[in-house]
């Protein structure tokens, strides 16, 4: 786990630029010290050898090996059906013209 | 009835009471919200009240007891909703201020099941923002107090739902359960709570934190309500692929079945250094009581579980930093008023509206999936999730059930463990295998400290084995007398 123990402030800025989010001068040592504790503390897992061992992704995929999808576990079948309606929907927006989710300009030209 | 007993009852004293006109559903909502307006100033477990919408619900089945008919199994009973659920037209915060002013226009499909299961819905309860937390302090609208101490935590991430059927404020509620959230405040309020399965209770309509982990479940004075409530809210929903169409059902009628015969495992991982004396006391009284009604008790090993609390919080900020990408301030919610571009209005929204823990698990998340340490985390962690999960699948040859303490130490002051992540995070050490595993689970009330603080007991099934693990419950419950 190469990093564990060393989380960088810039490693703290570049995952919040990646993850959207602003942190403020103050909250970047704090994040950076929390990080490394908790990364430190996930190390353990390193104890383990898992080489043979397959990822778990879903709890399904644990039961009943291929049969898991005989339970339905699975997809609807892909008919069109009523939605939430749209003004409903609108009526939580914070700005919108009735039909689409308003935005600043996206593009500078 | 007088006022004050129509606030302590069960669900099936409730609806019985109003089957037979001693009561009305009005009655019995009218004198929780009138409860619930002296008693939760100091808990503060309500974030919002949907009286409008109950009373519409309370005429309904007074309509239909008055015409004689066969009333539903939830009649007239007054339930509180954790907040990470969608309630048509009422306010969904999640704890967070990200979500402030935005009201779902739908109802999750638990919300709907219990309202056509007669079941009267008072209004939204406060938790953990995005359901991240032990002992609900990270909520935007203030922490909860526990009714049993007040200055101690509920527990979390659903404080809300466990003060609030523990002060009489509803008769049974929702919460919901990633890690720990159902089961710990359960027990530091000295209430039942359950974790079904996973897959056994549709999420539709759940504000998501860690899919893979997420479920719904009740919280309840007694085990034959939560039994009642799990008969509702169980089974398959086209609307959440992820709900299983297994057979449900039979809850109620499994507690009759005597435990005689069935053989009880004992882990001793969740028995090691850390456990409170008087926790194990209570643990091993519930054991004996188990052993006295003819059950078998045996001990099983989980050998991984030290491990399922870093695996746990590698897997669910992982999942977690995906699912709160979608809070933005594009569609619903907060949105701050001066950004400059599309991705000033993303940073700047999310930079208010999330709270520190939120950010903090965020950030852990998108570390554990950046390029470069996908493996070393993310993977590691799903890796040991399967030796984790084999554990209780290998315990469950030997055993009908587990039973074992739900945490390590009964409800802490507030403040006690806000500066440090790392002792707030291993306060989840005896719930979140479990949960990584997808196993039912639950806990039930087993004594008092000597400082007269709720203990829990948890007992854990097998997948899809709700009818025993509540049959234990249910055991473990009468001997306490």
């Amino acid at each position: 786990m190469s990093g564990q123990s060393g989380v960088t402030i810039e490693d703290v800025r570049r995952v919040a630029e990646l993850a959207n989010l602003e942190l403020t001068p103050e909250e970047e040592p704090r994040m950076q010290r929390d990080l490394n504790a908790i990364l430190g503390h996930i190390a353990e897992l390193n104890e383990l050898n898992t080489s043979d061992v397959p990822p778990m992704a879903q709890v399904g995929e644990m039961l009943d090996g291929n049969a898991v999808h005989t339970h339905g576990e699975t997809l609807r079948a892909d008919l069109v059906q009523p939605s939430v309606d749209r003004a409903a929907v609108m009526a939580s927006a914070p700005e919108t013209d009735g039909r689409f989710f308003k935005v600043p300009k996206v593009i500078e030209r | 009835m007088t006022v004050e007993s129509l606030t302590n009852l069960t669900i099936e004293e409730a609806r019985s009471a109003v089957a037979a006109g001693r009561t009305t559903a009005t009655a019995l909502a009218v004198a929780h919200y009138d409860r619930i307006e002296v008693e939760d100033k100091a808990i503060n477990s309500y974030l919002a009240l949907s009286r409008e919408r109950a009373l519409v619900q309370a005429e309904k089945i007074d309509a239909m007891a008055q015409r004689g008919e066969e009333l539903p199994p939830l009649a007239g009973v007054p339930v509180g909703i954790k907040d990470v659920l969608a309630m048509r037209g009422a306010p969904a915060t999640a704890g967070s201020l990200i979500l402030k002013g935005y009201r779902p226009p739908y109802d999750a499909t638990t919300v709907d099941r219990l309202e056509a299961a007669g079941a009267v819905l008072l209004g939204k309860l406060n938790c953990d923002e995005f359901a991240m937390g032990s002992s609900n302090e990270n909520s935007a609208y203030g922490p909860v107090r526990n009714p049993r101490a007040m200055d101690r935590v509920p527990g979390g991430s659903s404080g809300g739902s466990a003060a609030a059927v523990s002060a009489d404020l509803c008769v049974a509620s929702l919460g919901t359960d990633t890690g720990g959230s159902i089961r710990q405040p359960a027990a530091f309020c000295g209430v039942v709570g359950v974790l079904p399965t996973y897959g056994r209770v549709s999420r539709y309509g759940l504000i998501a934190f860690a899919s893979s982990l997420d479920r719904v479940g009740p919280f309840t004075k007694n085990v034959k309500d939560a039994a009642t409530m799990l008969e509702v809210l169980a089974g398959k929903d086209a609307m959440d692929a992820t709900s299983s169409d297994r057979p449900a059902g039979g809850y109620v009628d499994a507690l009759e079945k005597p435990v005689e015969g069935l053989r009880i495992g004992v882990p001793e991982e969740y028995f090691g250094e850390g456990l409170d004396p008087e926790i194990r006391a209570a643990v091993e009284k519930a054991l004996d009581g188990l052993k006295a009604a003819g059950c078998t008790i045996k001990k099983v090993s989980l050998p991984h579980t030290k491990y399922a609390v870093p695996t746990y919080y590698v897997i669910a900020t992982a999942e977690a930093s995906s699912n709160l990408s979608r809070f933005d301030g594009v569609r619903f919610g907060l949105r701050t008023a001066e950004a400059k571009s599309l991705s000033d209005l993303f940073r700047k929204t999310r930079d208010a509206g999330f709270g520190p823990e939120v950010k903090r698990r965020i950030l852990l998340g998108t570390y554990a999936l950046s390029a470069g340490y996908y493996d070393a985390y993310y993977k590691k962690a799903q890796q040991v999730r399967t030796l984790l999960t084999r554990d209780f699948l290998a315990a469950f040859n030997e055993v009908d059930a587990i039973v074992a303490p739900v945490t390590p130490t009964p409800a802490f002051k507030l403040g006690e463990k806000t500066d440090d992540p790392i002792k707030m995070y291993l306060e989840d050490i005896y719930s979140v295998a479990a949960s990584l595993a997808g196993i039912c689970g639950m806990s039930v009330p087993c004594g008092e400290t000597s400082a007269a603080l709720p203990i829990g007991v948890q007992v854990l099934g097998r997948h899809f084995d709700e009818a025993t693990m509540l049959r234990v419950a249910k055991a473990i419950e009468a001997a306490q007398g």
